[in-house]
């Protein structure tokens, strides 16, 4: 099996996120791996250990952070590792998919996973704009995708534990929201090891596409409400809550 | 080109989604600014659709439609709208909107705004303002083009002004639904046998924050000493450190307790919409700029192992 894992850094939202211009301003912030982008990985290695293959990883370089993701897939199962180096930080989603689908289309895979989604795509998610450019199939939502056949068995996820199961022919785009068991750990020293020894392939950014938006602002929500704030100690916090939930009548 | 809102319905078990009255009523303000007509567009069998507020409901109706299927919903919908060509499309950035929307867009060369909290007319053009980055950042577009498709969270508008008895009109499916590559095969049911959160006055739930398998152990009891049910977020859920039947939001279960603690949980969009309405919502987390503090009634930028530990000795 040929997978192909489409992998994205994005800032991460547990930091602060200034804005600059219409956008986060990507200078004074943390880049971190999609957390989708986790499980995506770790459902293409579960498909490799299970029947045979090839994992590569692929990313748009947007800010010239990519490596670092990269590597950690290594580490954690790919074989391969690709980069479009594209140091456009404001490309939409629609632009990225392009480029992707244009390195993807040579590479013949079986399977391209993306993540579910990302928290910072305005213009829509990747997967499923990849897989119109690639004319295939898109599956999104997924659980658990096995191989079987020159096909897949995918689980599909609606809601409360409900679900779907669903044959889809190969090749196809799955937008991958967790694999069937947490995701591998990778422990540092692998990592680094492979950072000294991993090479990266390089491809042009090609094709042209454009989500068709303009921004006129991006700022923290205007919010019409807000929690009373507890302040004190955590033991007056504590207190707090505690006799806030008695003076209700809840405990 | 009409200036016709088409808004794309969701159903489950022949039930109509709450994101699918709640667009409709949209639908309807938009489409008054706009000068054109409010369209539900139901794709699926077995399912009754006269139950919108629309100037018009579009009815695909095929056996082979009544399970979500992503093929054949996108099929059925990318050539509904090339034939009719609405000025805007409405779909739920849900599980299966999720599938349609940006799919859509790539196909028809409409600009597709995820995440919409809000849409409206200004000037002529349609503005859509986007919550991003977990909740952390507002952003606004303006969509170009003589169509577009505006993605909505489920929850952003009230459903009642959705709710009607229009006719539908009834249509076989425009495209071919023999030679798909995606085929549904079985249905799956949630697994049973644990505590029903949705049944429960009083939970504790915890997130991210709670940081290991080997802290839920503090949760539980503390959730035993307020005689609450432990649930959480989904993160909690994918690292395997509470089973899925816990888990509230978006991809989880619905629930409106009479009180809800929650520990170490951000606030994005997802957690929210299953949660939101609970009666009393108080929040524990160390970042002070967690977007559940601009939802909860109560919050404290707290270390929630210190605040748990010593609400377990108060109790
Ligand atoms: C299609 C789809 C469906 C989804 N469905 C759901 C769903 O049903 N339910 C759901 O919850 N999510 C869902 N998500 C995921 C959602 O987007 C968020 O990723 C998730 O809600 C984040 O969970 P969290 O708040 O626990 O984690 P995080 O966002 O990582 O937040 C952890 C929080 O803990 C705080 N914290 C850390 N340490 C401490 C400490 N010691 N004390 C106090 N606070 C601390 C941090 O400040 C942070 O705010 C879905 C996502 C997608 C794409
Ligand atoms: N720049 C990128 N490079 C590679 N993959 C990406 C990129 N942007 C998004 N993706 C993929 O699309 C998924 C969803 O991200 P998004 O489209 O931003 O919601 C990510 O989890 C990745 O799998």
């Amino acid at each position: 099996m040929n997978i192909v894992v489409a992998i994205k850094h994005i800032p991460s939202i547990a930091d602060d996120l200034p804005v600059s211009g219409n956008n986060v301003d990507f200078d004074s912030v943390d880049f971190v791996m999609n957390e989708w982008d986790e499980q995506s990985i770790e459902q293409a290695v579960l498909i490799k250990e299970a029947v045979g293959g090839t994992v590569t990883v692929i990313g748009v370089d947007l800010i010239e952070e990519l490596d670092n993701a990269l590597h950690l897939a290594l580490a954690k199962g790919a074989d391969k590792a690709v980069k479009i180096t594209a140091d456009e930080p404001g490309a939409d989603s629609h632009m990225q998919a392009k480029w992707l689908a244009e390195a993807i289309k040579g590479m013949s895979p079986d399977m391209v996973f993306a993540g579910v989604q990302a928290s910072n795509d305005i213009d829509g998610q990747i997967g499923p704009i990849l897989a119109a450019y690639l004319d295939m199939p898109y599956i999104g939502g997924t659980s658990s995708v096995e191989a079987s056949d020159g096909s897949a068995m995918v689980v599909k996820e609606f809601a409360g534990g409900a679900g779907a199961k669903y044959s889809v022919g190969l090749p196809f785009v799955a937008g991958i929201q967790a694999a069937p068991k947490p995701p591998r750990y990778a422990p540092i020293s692998k990592v680094r090891q492979i950072a000294q020894t991993a090479t990266i392939d390089k491809v042009e950014p090609s094709g042209d596409a454009s989500g068709r938006l303009s921004f006129k602002k991006m700022a923290p929500p205007v919010v019409t409400g807000h929690a009373e704030m507890i302040e004190g100690s955590s033991k007056e916090v504590a207190a707090k809550i505690v006799e806030l939930i008695k003076s209700k009548g809840l405990a | 080109m009409s200036n016709d809102v088409f808004v794309i319905t969701e159903h489950m078990d022949g039930k109509f989604s709450d994101v699918s009255f709640e667009m409709m009523g949209k639908a309807r303000e938009l489409a008054s600014a706009l000068g054109g007509q409010a369209v539900a567009v139901v794709v699926g069998g077995g399912v009754d659709a006269y139950v919108f507020a629309s100037d018009a409901t579009i009815h695909v109706d095929d056996a082979a439609l009544s399970n979500f299927n992503p093929e054949a919903y996108g099929k059925v919908i990318e050539a509904l709208v090339k034939e009719k060509s609405p000025k805007v499309v409405l779909i739920g950035w849900t599980i299966t909107g999720m599938d349609i929307a940006a799919w859509l867009s790539a196909r028809t060369g409409a600009p597709c705004a995820a995440y919409a909290k809000d849409v409206c007319v200004e000037d002529g053009a349609l503005v859509v303002s986007s919550q991003v980055y977990g909740g952390k950042l507002t952003a606004e577009v303006v969509l170009e083009g003589d169509m577009a498709i505006v993605a909505c969270l489920a929850g952003s508008f009230p459903a009642e002004a959705g709710q009607g008895s229009t006719v539908a009109t009834v249509t076989a499916t425009p495209v071919d639904l023999g030679s798909l590559k995606v085929k549904f095969v079985e249905a799956i049911k949630p697994a049973g046998g644990d505590v029903d959160i949705t049944a429960q006055t009083k939970l504790v739930s915890v997130g991210r924050g709670i940081g290991g398998k080997e802290n839920i152990e503090l949760a539980e009891e503390l959730a035993e000493k307020l005689g609450a049910a432990l649930s959480c977020s989904r993160p909690v859920v994918d690292a395997g450190w509470l089973p899925r039947t816990r888990q509230v939001g978006k991809s989880g279960l619905k629930v409106k307790p009479k009180m809800y603690l929650m520990l170490g949980i951000s606030g994005a969009p997802e957690h929210l919409e299953g949660m939101k309405s609970a009666e009393l919502i108080i929040a524990v987390n160390t970042d002070k700029k967690a977007p559940i503090f601009n939802v909860a009634h109560y919050g404290a930028t707290a270390d929630l192992f210190e605040v748990a530990e010593e609400m377990l000795e108060l109790l």
